[in-house]
């Protein structure tokens, strides 16, 4: 019944789109910021039968998104490299990528390679790196002196003044922090648990000394820039934006090692129109575009020269932030194996029902 | 003819409802009931069962999520009628018939904009740096800063300015209804202010009451926006963890089994309203 | 001692003064109507006695005590109200229970009260019943049980009967009289019918503009007006308007204004000249007489049946209408006939005419 339904929806889907037959549809599904105005001009200019509408969402929305149609409605997706494994074993939303018609060489060969033993199934890949940031904390240097990383957020010294986001970032900062490595302990489910409960514990505990939990980038902003909160939790690109506002606020790259994310390009199983897909792949690879794309997501580019490519004022906060040893040191996100995030998802739950009193 | 020309716009009127019903009500509720009842074994298997309804209760923090959800929106309603009953009895009873739709659409005016902006409104008066606490610290009543945000009572007091006008609306109507010579009736036949307003205005406003109660316990507990907005860390509220079901988790049998317990447990505490009211549904929403 | 007294009592809002120093007594056990015209001010006078309203001047005592301070919740006066003003929500044993409560009543004496007085009015047994299910005259009567239930030193009753048909109308005036009689308590009526002022009352006060025009008996009223007013509104009255032409003793000669001239009692001071009406009843004239008497000659216009009451319309040559009371129906004339319609001078009135 349920595959009926699928087909009529298709049918249907098709009827619509045979109207515009002369004009290709790329639909975009991705980050804010991901597609500047600028690029999408340009390239309809250089492809002038391909129209570009672009969606934005997030890795759990892109996921829900494309569960609910079956992998239809999008022809191109970016979830994090950490977001493809299970959902396509579990749902079926992608389809695998043909990389002969993908200019790879453009692309840094660390995370390529790393994306793509991150994303290989049954020997076919399903996901290319696009760009990739960390996620660390920053602080206000004015109003906190060594601060290192994720444990500073439940330093009672700053009580009522830090901020942290509820999700599974912060559940593996603060146990990176508290000396385990949950990226080893993934396979494990007992010990996962054991670890989980242990950071638990620790961020209930950690409850009243945070003042609240931030839930996008303008909220965060807004409460570093204001002042109520001095030490939080955050994406080094918000980071960046927000020293450009105020120079005394500056990311931190946690001792620990900064928690490293990589976003994608992935093909939906029922995307449409894929020949306009790896033309905006190739696209966007290309430096000229690389530098107008990095100057809109604040994150740095999976090509070979990334950091030289961002513009100006980002390059110095990246390198006021980081040095050479931090950067050797990031933690990529590794693989989440089923099941797993069942069991942070109550762990989060837990804590955010948890009394502060 | 004539009857064949009755039956037809009759069709043609009941056409466009039944569709809604349908399609927008019923079906939907359907399916999530059925999703509710899915085991995921694996990838397109699944076995059916009431497992999904054993792990919410068997999850404390889901059990009293909704507890707290529900208990939280009945003290929102009850605020809600304390504050509305004056404001509907002085539209209703004491405002001249001119300034009636002047204040009427008054309290319409938060509903103009979203939730969204209304939140996010909040936020802006009662933060650290927010006006609020501002203009206190400035006037000298307070000497440093104080946060308004992220507890209970902001996230009640977000909540019945939100619903208010839903209780104020029926109970308008109902008291509008009423006669002011059954008011003198009561005083004169001898009663009290208090005894006019306990057996006379709030039985008749009963249906009023009631209507208005269901209506803003409903959409307090199936709110989102406002509890989590305001409530910031303190949040908890049932319908996050719906979203989170569907959304964060990819869990659409927890989600829809989250929905359709929420769906049944306000219900329950509505009949428990009504019964210990001694109300019926039909003598007060169906009221003719 | 009077059950009600109304010492020049005054209501002004604003500028307009809706009662005007108006004064009255009730003796105990009386029914006592007030006649006029809607926005005579009638009813802000029964709302300042049950205590709805605060009077500019004046006093009103019950039982020969001032009541102005006392809130209407405190006053021993109840009230049947326009449109009877029970409450939809109890049934009828609570309805009338009501006040017993409010008074404290002991709980355990209520029921029997409540029984008692639904037997007085006549609907014993139906304590059980919903407000909707009883008739029109059922809800009279249980409005009128709930307020005698509390003894009251007076029954204020406005105009309760207006919302009912004319047959139930007729029925309930006659009811409320002996109510009235079996319970011997003091009932202040107000209407602007007025029939039922008439049929039930021992005494009427007729108001127009704020003020109390006469107070008398029904009879005194209908038989000897003391103006124009109530000589027009008591009653069925054909009015003929002239001037003074002569003065004779007590009796005037008046020319009327489309010409002709009448003969009528001299009824106030109205001097040779002044603009008079003078007030003939249907049933002072008679068709066709010969005797003595003033004359007007005409034709008939029509016939208007209704029983008893049956009138005939004639249209003098000057071009007035005047009613005769025809209350044998002979049917012997028919429209167009020639008549001349003759009263004696005694039955007729000469006003001062009404300012409009």
């Amino acid at each position: 019944m349920a595959s009926t339904l699928r087909a009529l929806l298709a049918a249907s889907a098709l009827a619509l789109t045979i109207g515009s037959a002369e004009a290709e549809t790329l639909r975009l599904l991705t980050w804010g910021g991901y597609a500047p105005e600028e690029l999408i001009k340009k390239f309809e200019a250089e492809n002038p039968d391909i129209d570009v509408e672009v969606t934005l969402s997030n890795n759990e929305e892109m996921i829900a998104k494309l569960r609910a149609t079956g992998g239809t409605g999008y022809d191109l997706a970016q979830p994090s490299h950490d977001r493809i494994f299970a959902a396509q074993k579990e749902y079926r939303i992608y389809k695998p990528l043909d990389l002969s018609k993908i200019d790879t060489d453009a692309m840094t060969p660390n995370l390529l390679e790393g994306v793509k033993a991150n994303t290989t199934i049954d020997g076919e890949v399903y996901a290319v790196p696009h760009q990739w940031g960390t996620s660390g904390v920053m602080a206000n240097m004015k109003e906190t002196s060594g601060v290192t990383g994720f444990g500073d957020l439940c330093d009672p010294k700053y009580k009522g003044r830090t901020s942290m986001r509820l999700r599974r970032t912060i559940l593996l900062g603060t146990a990176f922090s508290m000396g385990m490595n949950p990226f080893e302990l993934y396979a494990d489910k007992a010990a996962y648990q054991d670890m989980l409960d242990k950071v638990t514990k620790k961020l209930i505990d950690c409850k009243p000394i945070v003042k609240t939990y931030w839930t996008g980038g303008d909220d965060l902003s807004a409460l570093m820039l204001s002042g109520e909160v001095v030490v939080a939790e955050t994406w080094d690109s918000t980071a960046y934006k927000i020293y450009n506002e105020n120079p005394d606020i500056v990311f931190v790259p946690p001792k620990t090692g900064a928690l490293a994310w990589i976003d994608t390009f992935a093909i939906p199983r029922g995307g449409e129109a894929d020949d306009a897909a790896y033309k905006w792949i190739n696209f966007v690879l290309k430096p000229e575009n690389v530098k107008i794309m990095s100057a809109s997501t604040g994150a740095i580019a999976a090509v070979p020269n990334g950091i030289d490519l961002l513009p100006e004022d980002k390059q110095k906060a990246v390198k006021a932030a980081f040095t050479q040893a931090d950067l050797d040191n990031l933690k990529f996100f590794a693989n989440i194996p089923p099941g797993l995030e069942d069991m942070e998802g109550i762990a989060l739950e837990r804590i955010k029902a948890a009394s502060s009193e | 003819m004539g009857r064949d020309a009755g039956k037809l716009s009759l069709t043609l009127l009941m056409t466009p409802f039944l569709l809604w019903i349908g399609l927008l009500i019923i079906l939907p509720q359907i399916g999530i009931g059925y999703v509710s009842l899915r085991e995921k074994v694996s990838y397109d298997e699944f076995h059916y069962g009431l497992k999904n309804y054993v792990d919410f209760i068997s999850e404390p923090v889901y059990r009293n999520t909704l507890f707290r959800t529900a208990w939280m929106s009945i003290v929102v309603t009850a605020l809600a009628l304390v504050v509305g009953f004056p404001v509907a009895y002085y539209i209703a009873k004491i405002a001249r018939q001119k300034s009636r739709a002047a204040l009427f659409l008054m309290c319409l005016i938060p509903l103009w904009v979203s939730d969204l902006v209304r939140a996010y409104g909040w936020i802006v008066l009662l933060r650290e740096t927010g006006v609020v606490s501002r203009t206190l610290v400035a006037l000298g009543i307070i000497g440093q800063p104080v946060e308004m945000l992220y507890n209970d009572a902001t996230v009640v007091m977000g909540l019945v300015y939100t619903v208010v006008l839903f209780m104020i609306v029926p109970l308008t109507s109902t008291l509008q209804g009423m006669d002011d010579a059954l008011l003198e009736a009561g005083y004169n036949l001898g009663g009290s202010r208090l005894t006019v307003f306990r057996r006379i205005i709030v039985p008749y406003a009963m249906p009023g009451i009631v209507s208005g109660c269901i209506i803003t316990f409903m959409l307090t507990a199936g709110s989102y926006l406002t509890p989590v907005l305001l409530g910031g860390k303190n949040s908890s509220w049932f319908t996050e963890q719906i979203y989170n079901q569907f959304i964060t988790r990819y869990n659409w049998e927890a989600g829809a089994t989250f929905g359709v317990t929420l769906l049944v447990f306000t219900s329950f505490v509505v009949w428990l309203g009504l019964k210990l009211t001694g109300q019926s549904l039909a003598t007060t929403v169906a009221k003719d | 001692m009077y059950d009600l007294s109304c010492d020049r009592v005054t209501k002004a809002f604003g500028k307009f003064v809706a009662v005007d120093e108006v004064s009255l007594d009730i003796p105990s056990g009386s029914f006592f109507s007030i006649l006029g015209p809607s926005g005579c001010g009638k009813t802000t006078l029964m709302r300042m006695i049950a205590g709805f309203e605060t009077p500019s001047g004046g006093d009103i005592r019950i039982k020969g005590e001032s009541v102005l301070s006392l809130p209407p919740n405190k006053r021993n006066v109840k009230m049947v109200f326009q449109h009877l003003a029970l409450f939809p929500m109890m049934n009828v044993g609570e309805n009338i229970a009501y006040g017993l409560r409010c008074r404290g009543d002991a709980k355990a004496e209520i029921p029997a009260k409540v029984a008692r007085v639904l037997e007085r009015v006549g609907l014993p047994g139906v304590e059980e019943k919903q407000i909707g299910q009883l008739s029109g005259g059922q809800r009279q009567r249980i409005a009128i049980a709930r307020c005698m239930v509390l003894e009251p030193d007076v029954l204020l009753l406005d105009e309760p009967l207006g919302a009912l048909d004319l047959k139930l109308r007729e029925h309930m005036k006659i009811e409320l009289k002996q109510l009235q009689h079996q319970f011997e308590t003091t009932f202040l009526y107000i209407t602007h019918d007025q029939s039922e002022a008439l049929v039930m009352s021992d005494r009427v006060a007729v108001m127009n503009r704020g003020r109390f025009e006469q107070i008398g008996t029904p009879r005194e009223l209908y038989d000897d007006p003391v103006s124009g007013f109530v000589a027009g509104f008591v009653g069925d009255a054909n009015c003929l308007a002239g001037k003074i032409a002569e003065i004779r003793g007590g009796e005037v000669r008046v020319e009327l204004d489309g010409g002709g001239a009448v003969e009528a009692r001299r009824a106030d001071d109205s001097a040779v000249g002044d603009a008079v009406e003078v007030f003939v009843r249907p049933e002072a004239m008679r068709i066709g007489e010969t005797a003595e008497g003033t004359r007007i000659a005409g034709t008939v216009d029509s016939l208007l049946f209704n029983g008893a009451n049956s009138r005939i319309l004639v249209k003098a040559e000057r071009g007035q209408l005047v009613e005769v009371a025809d209350p044998g129906q002979s049917g012997e004339l028919t429209p167009g006939a020639s008549v001349s319609v003759g009263f004696s001078p005694a039955r007729a009135r000469a006003f001062a005419r009404r300012t409009a």
